[in-house]
C-alpha cells in the first residue's frame, strides 16, 4: 500500500491564514521536477522578453488592448497553454494505469493521482475548450456581421483576464498547497467541509467562481453585440451560420452559468461557514447538488459543440463552393437543441434512485436531442454532395469530425436507454463515450477553426505538411487511446482507479497509453506547423481571401485594421461576401471618420486583484481578501468616471492604412 | 462601436399615464393580498395562499410590462423574447427539480413494510 499521505496540520495565523511552508510540496520529487521546468522555462522566457524590449508593446498591444480580435487571439493563446497542462495531466494519468496491474501500485499515489483527474477535467472544460470557443466567436462573430468591435470593448477584456485569473488560480494550486480530489464536478458530501479539508476544493472554487464572471459577462458582450450591431440590411435569416451558434451559445451561457455560480456559491457557504445545504445531516441534501450542477453541465456541453457546428458548417459551405445546404433547418436545429439541451441533465443521473417513471422521461428526451444533431450531420453532407470538395486543412478536420462524431453520438444514445445506463454508468464507457464526442466534437472542430481563420488573423497559410501530421495524430491517437476504452468500460471497469488487480485488462491500458503518445505527435506537430508557417510567413502569404470563402469576415483585409471595415457594407442577402464577389464589389474612397474605443488597463487591474482575492480566500487570509475586494470595487467605481474613453479614426488615416494594407 | 443616433431607438419609456396605470394596478395587487391577511378574512387557508401567489405572479407582469416595458414593440420585440425564454427556462428548472428531488424523495426512502418491520422490532425489544 502507498504510505498514507499527511496533510499538513490545520493552523491558522493572522498574517498568513491556514498557509505554512509545510503546503510547499518539496517532497513530492514529481512536483519539483515540473516546478524546476516551468519555472527554467518562464525564467528564459522572461530574459528574452527582457532581451528584445517586448515588455512594453506586450502590454500596450495587448494587455490592455479591447480590441476583440487581439483578445480572440489571446483567448486561443490561453486555451493552447492550458491543453498542454490538461493533456501532461492525462499523460500522467495514462502512464498510471497502463503500470498499476495485479498488486503493482504505479507511480502515483492516490492522493495525487485523484488530483490529477480532478485538475484534468476542471482544465480541459473550463480553461481549454471555453477559451477556444470563446475565442473564436469573439474574433470571428464581430466580421462575420460587419461590426467594428463587440457592444461592450472594455467589458470582453475584462472578461478575458477574469478567466486567465481562474486559470492562474488552478496552476497556483500545483505548486502552493494542492488541488481538489473530488472529480471535475465536485460532488458532495465528498467536497463539504467535512470529506475534503485542506486547500484544494477552495482552490477550485474560487477558480471557477471568478473564471465564472468572465463567462458570464462575455455572453451578456456578445448577445448584445448580435442584436444590436449587425451591418446596415442584415436581417436575422441573413446572418451567418456561425453567428447564429454564436448567438445561440451564449443565450445559453446566459442561461445555465448563473446555475453553476449560485450552486458552487452554496457550496463555499457549507465549507467556509457552516451551512447545511449538501451536507448529510442537519437537513442537507447532497442530491440536490447533483440535480443543480447538471442542470448547468448539459447545457454547458453544448455550449462547447454549438459554436463548432457553426465552425463546420462555415467550412464545408467555403470547401464545397455551395451555399449551405438547409440553413433554415440549420437555424431551427440549433434553436431546438437550445431548449432542450435544458430538458435532458438527469441523464447524468439515472442511477442516483429516481422512479421509473423519471428515468424514462428524461431518457426519450435524451434520444429526442440527437434527432437535430442528426439533421445537421445530413445538411453538411448534402453541403459536400455534389459539390467541388476541395481537401485543405479545414476539411481534414471536418471529415474526421463528421466520422468520430456519429460514433460518439450513438454511444451516447446507447447510453441514454436507462437499463443500459445501469451497466455501463460509472465505467470507462462513459469516459469514451464523452472524449469520443468532445475530441471528435469539440477539439477537431477548433483545430478547423484554426487552421480555417488562422489565414484571416495573419495573412498567410498554416504550412501543410506540419498541419496534416496534427490531424493524422489526433485522429489516429483518438481512436487507439479510446476504443481500448470502450472494451474496458464494457468489461466493466469503474472509472478514477488508481490500481486494478485483473491482469487481463493491462493490455487495453497499455494501447490506451500509447494512444495518448500518438496524441503528444499530433499536438507537439500543431506548435510545430505555428512555428514552421511563422518562419515561412512569405512563402505561405495569401491574399484576403484564400479560400475563395463566402462570408463577410473575408470581405475586409488579412489581417484587418483594427476598425476592421474601412465602410459599412449594405447587406442584401445570406453569403454577402459571394454576392459582392459575384457583382464586383470595390471599396470606395469616400472614407468617413471610424468612432473607436480607446484601450484601458482597468479589466487587468480587476482581475490581478481578483486573483489575489481569490488566494486569499483560498488560504483564509482575510486582510489580503479584504483588501484585494475593496481594490476590484474601487478600481471599478474610478472606471466609471473615466469619460475619455473613445476616438475617432479620420478619413485620411483610413485612407493611408487602407492603401498601405493593399499593397503588403 | 455603436451609431450614438441609434442609442435611443429601444423603444418607449413610458408615458406618465402608463406609469400611472401601473403604479395603480401594483399598489392594489399589494394592498388585496395584504389586506387579505391582516384584515382575518375568513377563507380556506389553501385559497388564502392560492390567492396571494396568484396576485403575486400577476404584479410581476406588471412590473414587466409597465416598468421594464416588455412587449412587442420594444427592442423589436427581443425584450418580449428574452422574457418568455427565461421563464420557459425558469418554469423547466424549478418544476424539473421539484419533480426529480420528490421523486428521489420517495424512492429513496424506507418502504411502508420495512418501518412497520422496525417498528415491531422495536417493540419487541
Amino acid at each position: 500500500m502507498a504510505t498514507e499521505h499527511l496533510q499538513p496540520q490545520e493552523t491558522w495565523s493572522p498574517i498568513f491564514g491556514r498557509l505554512t511552508l509545510d503546503w510547499i510540496p518539496y517532497h513530492e520529487p514529481i512536483l519539483i521536477g515540473t516546478f524546476l521546468g516551468v519555472a527554467f522555462a518562464g525564467l528564459i522566457v522572461l530574459a528574452l522578453m527582457t532581451r528584445f524590449r517586448l515588455w512594453l508593446p506586450l502590454w500596450r498591444n495587448w494587455v490592455i488592448s479591447v480590441d476583440h480580435k487581439k483578445i480572440g487571439i489571446m483567448y486561443m493563446v490561453l486555451g493552447f497553454v492550458m491543453m498542454v497542462r490538461g493533456f501532461a495531466d492525462a499523460l500522467m494519468m495514462r502512464l498510471q494505469q497502463a503500470l498499476a496491474a495485479g498488486g503493482a501500485e504505479g507511480y502515483l499515489p492516490p492522493h495525487h493521482y485523484d488530483q490529477v483527474f480532478t485538475a484534468h477535467g476542471v482544465i480541459m472544460i473550463f480553461f481549454v475548450a471555453m477559451p477556444f470557443v470563446t475565442g473564436i466567436m469573439n474574433y470571428v462573430m464581430p466580421t462575420q456581421i460587419g461590426a467594428r468591435d463587440v457592444a461592450f470593448p472594455f467589458l470582453n477584456n475584462f472578461s478575458f483576464w477574469m478567466t486567465v485569473a481562474g486559470a492562474l488560480l488552478v496552476n497556483l494550486s500545483l505548486f502552493i498547497g494542492e488541488f481538489a480530489r473530488v472529480g471535475w464536478l465536485a460532488f458532495p458530501p465528498l467536497s463539504g467541509a467535512a470529506y475534503s479539508t485542506g486547500p484544494g476544493m477552495d482552490y477550485y472554487l474560487w477558480a471557477l467562481q471568478i473564471a465564472g464572471v468572465g463567462t458570464t459577462l462575455s455572453g451578456i458582450n456578445l448577445i448584445a453585440t448580435i442584436l444590436k450591431m449587425r451591418a446596415p440590411g442584415m436581417k436575422m435569416m441573413m446572418m451567418p451560420i456561425f453567428t447564429w451558434t454564436s448567438l445561440i451559445t451564449n443565450v445559453l451561457i446566459v442561461a445555465a452559468f448563473p446555475v453553476l455560480t449560485a450552486t458552487l456559491a452554496l457550496l463555499t457557504l457549507d465549507r467556509y461557514l457552516g451551512f447545511h445545504f449538501f451536507t448529510n445531516d442537519f437537513g442537507g441534501n447532497a442530491m440536490m447538488y447533483i440535480n443543480l450542477i447538471w442542470i448547468w453541465g448539459h447545457p454547458e456541453v453544448y455550449i462547447l459543440i454549438i459554436p463548432i457546428f457553426g465552425v463546420f458548417s462555415e467550412v464545408v459551405a467555403t470547401f464545397s463552393r455551395k451555399p449551405l445546404f438547409g440553413y433554415t433547418t440549420m437555424v431551427w436545429a440549433t434553436a431546438c437543441i437550445m431548449v432542450l439541451s435544458f430538458v435532458v441533465w438527469l441523464h447524468h443521473f439515472f442511477t442516483m434512485g429516481s422512479g421509473a417513471n423519471v428515468n424514462t422521461f428524461f431518457g426519450i428526451t435524451t434520444m429526442i436531442i440527437a434527432v437535430p444533431t442528426g439533421v445537421k450531420i445530413f445538411n453538411w453532407l448534402f453541403t459536400m454532395y455534389r459539390g467541388k470538395v476541395r481537401l485543405e486543412l479545414p476539411m481534414y478536420w471536418t471529415i474526421g469530425f463528421l466520422v468520430t462524431f456519429t460514433i460518439g453520438g450513438m454511444t451516447g444514445v446507447l447510453l441514454a436507454v436507462p437499463p443500459v445506463d445501469f451497466q455501463l454508468h460509472n465505467t470507462l464507457f462513459l469516459i469514451a463515450h464523452f472524449h469520443n464526442v468532445i475530441i471528435g466534437g469539440v477539439v477537431f472542430g477548433v483545430y478547423a477553426a484554426v487552421t480555417y481563420w488562422w489565414p484571416k488573423a495573419f495573412g498567410f497559410k498554416l504550412d501543410d505538411r506540419w498541419g496534416k501530421r496534427a490531424f493524422w495524430g489526433w485522429f489516429v491517437g483518438f481512436y487507439l487511446a479510446f476504443m481500448p476504452l470502450y472494451a474496458l468500460g464494457l468489461m466493466g471497469v469503474t472509472r478514477r482507479m488508481n490500481s486494478y488487480a485483473d491482469m487481463g485488462w493491462q493490455p487495453y491500458f497499455i494501447v490506451a497509453a500509447l494512444g495518448a503518445v500518438v496524441i503528444l505527435f499530433g499536438i507537439l506537430s500543431t506548435f510545430m506547423c505555428f512555428y514552421v508557417s511563422i518562419r515561412d510567413r512569405k512563402r505561405l502569404a495569401c491574399g484576403g481571401d484564400p479560400w475563395d470563402a463566402r462570408t463577410l469576415e473575408w470581405a475586409n483585409q488579412s489581417p484587418p485594421q483594427k476598425y476592421n471595415f474601412p465602410q459599412d457594407i449594405l447587406v442584401t442577402g445570406r453569403d454577402m461576401f459571394w454576392k459582392m464577389k459575384e457583382e464586383g464589389f470595390t471599396w470606395s474612397t469616400d472614407y468617413q471618420p471610424i468612432h473607436m474605443p480607446k484601450d484601458t488597463a482597468t479589466g487587468v487591474l480587476i482581475s490581478a486583484f481578483a486573483l489575489g482575492f481569490g488566494f486569499a480566500m483560498v488560504w483564509y487570509i482575510w486582510w489580503l481578501a479584504i483588501l484585494c475586494f475593496v481594490a476590484m470595487l474601487a478600481i471599478g467605481i474610478a472606471h466609471t468616471f473615466n469619460y475619455n474613453r473613445d476616438y475617432y479614426i479620420q478619413p485620411d488615416e483610413v485612407a493611408a492604412t487602407e492603401a498601405k494594407g493593399a499593397s503588403a | 462601436m455603436s451609431d450614438h443616433s441609434h442609442a435611443h431607438s429601444g423603444g418607449s419609456h413610458g408615458t406618465l399615464g402608463s406609469l400611472m396605470i401601473g403604479f395603480a394596478m401594483a399598489a392594489i395587487l399589494t394592498i388585496l393580498p395584504f389586506g387579505l391577511v391582516m384584515g382575518e378574512v375568513d377563507l380556506p387557508r389553501n385559497l388564502t395562499i392560492g390567492l396571494i401567489m396568484g396576485m403575486g405572479a400577476v404584479q410581476i407582469v406588471v412590473h414587466l410590462v409597465y416598468f421594464l416595458h416588455v412587449g412587442k414593440s420594444s427592442e423589436q420585440g427581443w425584450t418580449l423574447v428574452a422574457t418568455l425564454f427565461s421563464v420557459i427556462i425558469l418554469v423547466i428548472v424549478l418544476a424539473g427539480s421539484l419533480w426529480v428531488m420528490h421523486n428521489m424523495n420517495e424512492n429513496m426512502m424506507p418502504m411502508p413494510d420495512m418501518e412497520q418491520m422496525m417498528n415491531l422490532q422495536s417493540q419487541q425489544g
